[in-house]
C-alpha cells in the first residue's frame, strides 16, 4: 500500500517535484507516467527513502517514510534506472548479499529466497556468471531479481523493461502482472503500450505535478492513453492522426 | 551486526577478485624485502669493517634491533603511505558511481553499518599485509637474536599507522565521488600529516609540541624503538575514530541530498 501526501522535492531553486498526492493499495498496479524531467524518478526516490522530501510525506508498505524509513526499507523493492550491481560478483553471489541486506538471516533462508527470485526472473542459466559480463537484459533481470528477492509488500520499479528484448519484455510483464495480484507494484515508464497491458492505475506526472490519477479502465473508455497522455501533458492540439501515425 | 559482516565479506571478495590486490600486497612485498636486504647488506658491511679495526672499536655499538628491524619498519610505514590511498580509494566512490550506493541506501542497513563494514575489509586486507610483512625480521631469528620486544612493539606501530591511514582514507573516498580524486586526496593528507613536525625545530614552544604530536612519524617512531606510551596509542586511536566519523558524516551528506 502507498499513499503520497503532499509530496515536494527542491533541487536548489528547482522545484522538481511540487505537492504530489497519489495512493495504490495492495494488488493495484501503477503506471507511473511523464516527459523526461517530469519529477518521476526523484519522486520514486522519495517514497523508496533514498531521498529526504523537502516538504510533505508518504506511507508506504503502512509506514511512514520519514519516521519509519527501516521499516519501509525493509518492506520495500527497489530497481533503479540502471541496476545497482557489482561487477565482481556472481548472480548467486549478489542475490544471498542483498538478501542479507534485507534483513533475511540463515544460510537456509537465503539460499531459498535466491533460488526463487533466480526461478522467477529466468536466471537459471546465468546464475554462476560475474554480474560484469552479462548483457543489459540479464543485468535489468538480476536488477529485478534483486528488487522481489526479499518478497517484499511494495515494489519500486524505475523503468523495468529499457533494453530488454521483445521476448524479455514479454516475461518481465507478465512477472510484473503475477507479482501485482498480492503486492503493490509501481512502474515508471515511457511505454504506453505497456502501460496498457499491465497495469489497472495510472498516474501521470507533468513539470513536477499531478496531471492526472485514475484507474485505466475509466480512462480509455472514450480516448487513447496516447491522447489521455498527450492531454495532460500540455500537447492539446495533437490530432488523432498524429497519433495514430506514431504508432504506425 | 550481520549487515557488518555481510558488507565485509563482499569488500573482500571484491578485493579479491580482481588483480589490483594481489598487484597491492605483491608490490608491497617486493618494495619490503629489497628495503630489508640493504638494510641487512649495510649492517653486515658495517659490522664486519668494525670487527677487523684493532680491538674491534665500536663492534658492540652494532645491533640488529637498532640498525635493521627499526629501519626496516619504519619503512614499511612509509610505503603504507603510498598504498592505503590505493586500498581505500574504491571503497565508497565505487559505490557512488555504479548505483550500487542506491541499494545500500534504500536497504534497512545504517550509515555507520556500510562504513564500519567496509572499514573491516580493508583492516583485514592490512592485516595480511602486515603479516606477510613482519615474516622478515622474524628470519633473523634463525640467524641473530635481536630483543623480541621493541620488535613486537614496532609491528605495532606499523599496524597502528595502517588503520589510521586507513580511517582517513576512508573518509576521503566518503567524501569523494571519483576514484582518481579521493586516491590522490589522500596520498597529499597523509604526506602532508606525516612531515606535519617538519618545523617543529626551527618554530619551537608550544607549537613544535603540538606539530610533533599530530605527526604519525614522530607517534610510531617512539612504539619503533621499543617506547608504547598511552599517548601513542590514544593518538592513532583518536586519528581512526576521527577517520570513521568524517567518513560517515560524507555518506550522510550524498544520503541526505
Amino acid at each position: 500500500m502507498i499513499e503520497v501526501e503532499n509530496l515536494s522535492r527542491q533541487y536548489g531553486d528547482l522545484l522538481a517535484v511540487s505537492g504530489v498526492s497519489f495512493s495504490a493499495k495492495s494488488g493495484d498496479i501503477l503506471g507511473f507516467l511523464g516527459p523526461n524531467g517530469a519529477g518521476k524518478t526523484t519522486t520514486l526516490r522519495m517514497l523508496v527513502t533514498y531521498l529526504p522530501p523537502s516538504s510533505g510525506t508518504a506511507r508506504v508498505a503502512g509506514y511512514d517514510i520519514l519516521r519509519e524509513s527501516d521499516s519501509v526499507r525493509r518492506n520495500i523493492g527497489y530497481l533503479p534506472e540502471s541496476p545497482p550491481l557489482y561487477g565482481e560478483m556472481t548472480v548467486t553471489e549478489y542475490l544471498s548479499f542483498v538478501a542479507q541486506l534485507k534483513g533475511i538471516y540463515g544460510r537456509k533462508k537465503i539460499r531459498e529466497a535466491v533460488e526463487r527470485a533466480i526461478e522467477r526472473c529466468f536466471l537459471m542459466e546465468v546464475s554462476k556468471r560475474l554480474c560484469r559480463n552479462l548483457s543489459r537484459g540479464y543485468r535489468q533481470r538480476v536488477g529485478l531479481a534483486q528488487a522481489i528477492v526479499h518478497d517484499p509488500s511494495v515494489i519500486v520499479l524505475d523503468e523495468p523493461t529499457s533494453g530488454l528484448d521483445p521476448k524479455q519484455i514479454t516475461e518481465i510483464r507478465r512477472l510484473i502482472k503475477e507479482l501485482g495480484k498480492d503486492r503493490t507494484v509501481i512502474l515508471s515508464t515511457h511505454i504506453l503500450p505497456e502501460v496498457q497491458m499491465v497495469c489497472n492505475r495510472v498516474v501521470i506526472i507533468s513539470r513536477g505535478k499531478i496531471a492526472l490519477e485514475s484507474n485505466l479502465e475509466d480512462l480509455t473508455k472514450e480516448k487513447s492513453l496516447e491522447q489521455v497522455f498527450l492531454e495532460s501533458v500540455g500537447y492539446e492540439d495533437v490530432s488523432d492522426k498524429e497519433i495514430t501515425g506514431q504508432n504506425a | 551486526m550481520r549487515n557488518i559482516v555481510a558488507i565485509c565479506k563482499r569488500e573482500l571478495l571484491a578485493y579479491f577478485v580482481s588483480p589490483g590486490a594481489y598487484l597491492i600486497l605483491s608490490g608491497f612485498l617486493l618494495c619490503a624485502a629489497y628495503f630489508f636486504f640493504n638494510l641487512l647488506a649495510t649492517y653486515n658491511f658495517m659490522v664486519a669493517r668494525a670487527s677487523q679495526m684493532p680491538m674491534a672499536v665500536g663492534l658492540e655499538r652494532f645491533n640488529l634491533n637498532q640498525w635493521v628491524i627499526e629501519g626496516y619498519l619504519q619503512t614499511l610505514i612509509v610505503l603504507m603511505l603510498f598504498l592505503v590511498p590505493l586500498l581505500t580509494m574504491k571503497a565508497l566512490t565505487e559505490e557512488k558511481r555504479t548505483g550500487t550506493f542506491e541499494l545500500l541506501v534504500t536497504s534497512p542497513v545504517s550509515v555507520k553499518q556500510i562504513i564500519f563494514g567496509k572499514y573491516l575489509g580493508i583492516v583485514f586486507m592490512l592485516l595480511i599485509m602486515c603479516a606477510a610483512a613482519f615474516v622478515y625480521p622474524l628470519l633473523l631469528y634463525v640467524y641473530g637474536d635481536p630483543e623480541i620486544l621493541p620488535v613486537l612493539s614496532g609491528c605495532l606501530a606499523v599496524l597502528l599507522s595502517s588503520l589510521a591511514f586507513a580511517a582517513v582514507g576512508l573518509a576521503v573516498s566518503s567524501f569523494s565521488s571519483s576514484q582518481m580524486v579521493a586516491g590522490i586526496t589522500t596520498m597529499v593528507l597523509l604526506l602532508m600529516l606525516y612531515v606535519i613536525h617538519a618545523p617543529a625545530e626551527s618554530l619551537g614552544g608550544t607549537l613544535a609540541g603540538v606539530l610533533k604530536y599530530f605527526s604519525p612519524m614522530v607517534q610510531a617512531e617512539e612504539m619503533v624503538r621499543g617506547v608504547i606510551t598511552l599517548r601513542s596509542c590514544l593518538y592513532f586511536a583518536s586519528l581512526i575514530l576521527l577517520g570513521l566519523f568524517f567518513a560517515e558524516r560524507g555518506l550522510d551528506r550524498y544520503r541526505w541530498r
